[in-house]
């Protein structure tokens, strides 16, 4: 019975709808009415800006210590030294986030391309 | 040079009274932008795991536009590729997803005009809540009329999503496989661009302290508590974070 369902066409949408849409769309509601109430000067919107901004970092991270895809092949101290480089360009160009992503990209395919003619 | 940075001090007075439309049009305009174009690029290259994993082009499409959390539609994908229940993967989609809540709560005192706006305006609003326009937000909100805030956000996000709804179609439909140098620089722009533009929008120490827990709890809470680790480290380093400042602000009352 559920393997028949499975197999249907419109099977994928109704998971994309309940598992995808209402699943995610739901905490965006939720912030909404939770939201609502606070006050723009209030402390508790500083320790809920400092959650979300600490959730943020986190996903950030995780990206860069646990890429997924082809990304993972690259040896962590070439993603390191990449990003750490592209943070301080973004610096050194007083805080232009184009600057900083660019700097981050080019040390990151000059590493690779050099770490490929060496190996 | 202006105290105030990117707003054109010459446009700034008549600013207030522009309808609502104005405002959603320059929204739109302002989606024209590196974030957009980094967006873009991540979902390109998820278009082709989706292809890999299987999914036809319209449930790729549709995940994109109705879920539009982009590690969401990562952990839907692995749910419908693997034939997870209906349950299972809701849960897994909804764990991936929590973070949204307390980004959302946080930007809603930023949009709301009190006592004008309408709850279900918020609500059409919260579907763009992604962490691309979310950052891009907290950046750029404040520095515009409160009045003119909402209607530029659903600007924002609606151009933003609608671009990159059509370029996921396109790249599931043209590219048959990328380069691997290619790939995985798409991969490394994401977390840079994040990294710049969240340390840009952080407005108090408070802000740039959660910045820093975020960053090391995250990677210690998803090797020992893997699933809900984001959660973890938004409240635990959030928590830090608040108080850590806070006890540099007003002392230990």
């Amino acid at each position: 019975m559920e393997d028949q369902i499975a197999g249907t066409w419109w099977w994928p949408f109704v998971m994309i709808l309940v598992a995808g849409w209402l699943a995610t769309d739901v905490w965006r509601w939720l912030g909404v009415f939770a939201g609502g109430k606070l006050r723009e000067d209030g402390e508790l919107l500083i320790w809920v800006r400092c959650v979300a901004t600490a959730l943020v970092a986190g996903v950030i991270s995780k990206l860069i210590l646990f890429p997924e895809g082809i990304l993972a092949e690259t040896p962590l101290w070439l993603r390191l030294a990449a990003t750490a480089f592209g943070f301080a360009s973004f610096f050194a160009s007083r805080q232009r986030v184009f600057v900083g992503v660019l700097a981050a990209e080019a040390f990151l395919i000059g590493g690779w391309l050099l770490l490929d003619a060496l190996g | 040079m202006s105290p105030s940075g990117d707003v054109p001090s010459d446009s700034a007075p008549s600013n207030e009274n522009l309808p609502d439309r104005a405002w959603m049009l320059r929204g739109a305009r302002a989606a024209v932008s590196i974030p957009a174009f980094i967006l873009t690029a991540a979902f390109v290259g998820y278009a082709g795991l989706a292809r890999e994993t299987g999914l036809t082009l319209l449930e790729t499409l549709a995940m994109t536009g109705l879920v539009w959390a982009l590690p969401s539609v990562v952990v839907l994908t692995g749910a419908l590729s693997s034939g997870m229940g209906i349950i299972p993967a809701a849960i897994a989609v909804a764990l991936a997803s929590v973070r949204l809540m307390p980004m959302t709560m946080a930007l809603m005192p930023l949009i709301k005009v009190p006592g004008k706006t309408k709850n279900w305006q918020l609500l059409i609003a919260s579907h763009f809540v992604a962490v691309t326009a979310w950052v891009y937000a907290m950046k750029n909100l404040p520095d515009l009329p409160r009045e003119g805030r909402l209607p530029f956000f659903i600007g924002f996000g609606g151009a933003v999503s609608t671009f990159v709804f059509c370029m996921t179609g396109a790249a599931y439909l043209l590219v048959e496989r990328m380069p691997d140098i290619v790939a995985g620089a798409l991969f490394l722009l994401t977390p840079v661009y994040f990294l710049c533009s969240l340390w840009g929008a952080a407005r108090l120490n408070a802000d740039r302290v959660a910045m820093i827990t975020g960053l090391v709890l995250g990677p210690l809470f998803f090797l020992y508590l893997p699933g809900l680790d984001l959660l973890w480290t938004g409240l635990v380093g959030g928590t830090i974070a608040y108080f850590a400042s806070r006890i540099v602000r007003r002392g230990l009352s």
